[in-house]
């Protein structure tokens, strides 16, 4: 019963936090600088990340592929079925659990810091309300960024997945000849699906993260605690929503 | 400090702006179970100094969170200028600013920007007169050397005075110290006592002062409160509290070191055996 209550008010707590961030978006265009600087911040740090995982999930997909597929004598099909699951599924979800693990343990932790070293209470002393400049900045420069992420993690998961089709030798089929059957199979509605996805997941995990980030308690020790539960949160919505949301988009 | 306005303008813009008040009423405040303020009233008059001292744990920071609006009181109101001062709208139409215990400064912003963030989210003014407001503060509480270093580069003394600076160039008209001289040097805290009183006489700026510098309380403030385990147990001018014959006060105001007393005889008795 706690447990219901704590997470109905945890539900509570961010959607107020996205109306009241939400309700300054006029602000926005004074706020370049901060938007640019949220931009830079989730781009740079899971860029090479993102790059790096997708390589092998591109690579492990299409050896799994080759290798289930060689019987049926199926394996120019590889190239449509990592172009697919990297477009639809694996690179939204994989690029958001990284953004949740890099961007969403910072955000937590500066805000919780902020909260707890009372900086949160003296932007509210001056009236100037956290909503406006710490949310609204990440809440739209993810947005901005979560599409930029998610072409490159699938440009680099389909030619990882391209390598390993030309050099393991039970594979072996040529770039051409993937590519060919990922360009046939793979279309812009799934590139774009994956993506509106990862915007869904992007977007709730920066929110949730803010908001986990300014209603932390007590002393510094708690900063620690709240970036823990705003990683673990984030994980568990990503798997949740990504039913939802598939279900819906499909 | 430069005093060359005229009355009730204010130091930066010149604006008009008009002397609030501060009304407690019955204030308690709970926090799991214990109580840490119980049924404090007082009013501040508009344009008054008002000092706050107590032993250190006697709730004052807690009271000031109250005043400021950052937390609503158990049981009890405050009322600023009449009004709630956890609203917005209040604090739209009041200005006020609280120069925090430890500082409260943004981290991640530099002293300028730390400084320069409230009249550029209000969009007061342009961008050359903000400078000159930010460095007018500075001047003041003699930290423009720090201008461009950020918060973590300070001593606990020059964040103090930058938060002081902070506040100033909000311009309030409510403007609430916790502890403003705890980390400064004599000459320093002199410069802190001459800020307060120039700012009520020559912008009736209404100021409630918590503090532990027993001098900067008696030579400032209009009146005095005092504050024991979340209690007001006096209310008076520094006069009638010099004057005072209640132990319990004057023991607080003039405590004596006693090295006879036995708390440190058990200390010596521990260390030798
Ligand atoms: N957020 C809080 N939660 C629980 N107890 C608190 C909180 N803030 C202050 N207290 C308690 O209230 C009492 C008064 O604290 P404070 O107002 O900071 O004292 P001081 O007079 O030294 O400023 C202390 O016993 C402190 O432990
Ligand atoms: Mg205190």
């Amino acid at each position: 019963m706690k447990q219901i209550n704590a997470i109905l008010e945890g539900v509570g707590s961010v959607v107020q936090l996205l109306f009241r961030s939400l309700s300054y978006t006029g602000s926005l265009p004074r706020q370049g600088a901060r938007f640019i600087e949220q931009c830079y911040m989730i781009g740079y740090t899971t860029l090479p990340i993102v790059a790096i995982l997708s390589f092998f999930i591109g690579t492990v997909l299409a050896l799994e592929a080759g290798y289930a597929m060689q019987d049926f004598g199926a394996k120019e099909f590889i190239g449509s079925l990592v172009g697919l699951s990297m477009a639809r599924e694996l690179g939204p979800m994989m690029t958001a659990v990284l953004l949740a693990g890099r961007v969403g343990s910072a955000i937590t932790a500066e805000l919780a810091s902020m909260k707890v070293y009372q900086e949160i209470d003296a932007l509210t002393t001056m009236n100037i309300p956290a909503a406006k400049i710490l949310v609204l900045p990440r809440l739209a420069a993810v947005l901005v960024m979560m599409p930029v992420l998610i072409v490159i993690a699938n440009i680099v998961g389909w030619f990882g997945g391209s390598v390993v089709a030309r050099y393991v030798s039970y594979v072996g089929i040529s770039p051409q000849a993937y590519f060919a059957a990922l360009r046939h199979y793979t279309k812009f509605k799934d590139v774009m699906n994956g993506m509106e996805k990862a915007e869904v997941f992007g977007f709730v995990v920066v929110l949730v993260c803010c908001d986990i980030g300014l209603n932390t308690r007590g002393g510094p020790r708690e900063i620690g605690a709240a970036v823990t539960r705003g990683v673990v949160v984030s994980l568990i919505l990503i798997l949740v929503l990504d039913y939802f949301v598939t279900k819906i988009l499909l | 400090m430069e005093t060359s306005c005229s009355k009730t303008r204010n130091p930066f813009t010149g604006a008009e702006a008009n002397a609030v008040g501060v009304k407690v009423d019955g204030v308690s405040k709970t926090y799991a179970g214990t109580e840490v303020l119980s049924n404090i009233s007082f009013d501040v008059l508009p344009g008054e100094i008002f000092v706050l001292m107590g032993p250190s744990g006697s709730g004052k920071s807690v009271l000031l969170r109250q005043i400021a609006g950052l937390e609503l009181p158990t049981v009890g109101t405050v009322r600023v200028d009449g009004q709630d001062p956890s609203l917005e709208e209040t604090r739209d139409r009041v200005r006020l600013a609280l120069v925090f215990q430890a500082g409260a400064l943004f981290n991640s912003l530099s002293v300028y920007d730390n400084l320069a963030l409230y009249p550029r989210e209000h969009r007061s003014g342009t961008e050359a007169s903000i400078r000159e407001r930010v460095m007018h503060a500075l001047r003041i509480l003699s930290v423009e050397d720090a201008v461009s270093k950020f918060p973590s580069e300070l001593s606990g003394g020059m964040k103090k005075r930058v938060s002081i600076a902070r506040a100033l160039v909000m311009e309030p008209q409510l403007l609430l110290y916790d502890e403003p001289t705890s980390e400064l040097d004599p000459v320093m805290s002199a410069t802190i006592s001459e800020i307060i009183a120039t700012l009520k006489n020559e912008y009736s700026v209404t100021s409630i002062v918590v503090t532990h510098d027993r001098s900067l309380a008696l030579t400032i403030a209009n009146r005095v409160g005092i504050l024991m385990d979340g209690k007001l147990i006096t209310l008076g001018t520094p006069k009638e509290l010099a004057a005072t014959k209640d132990p319990a006060l004057v023991d607080f105001l003039y405590p004596k070191i006693d090295i006879q007393n036995p708390r440190f005889k058990k200390l010596e008795n521990q260390k030798t055996s």
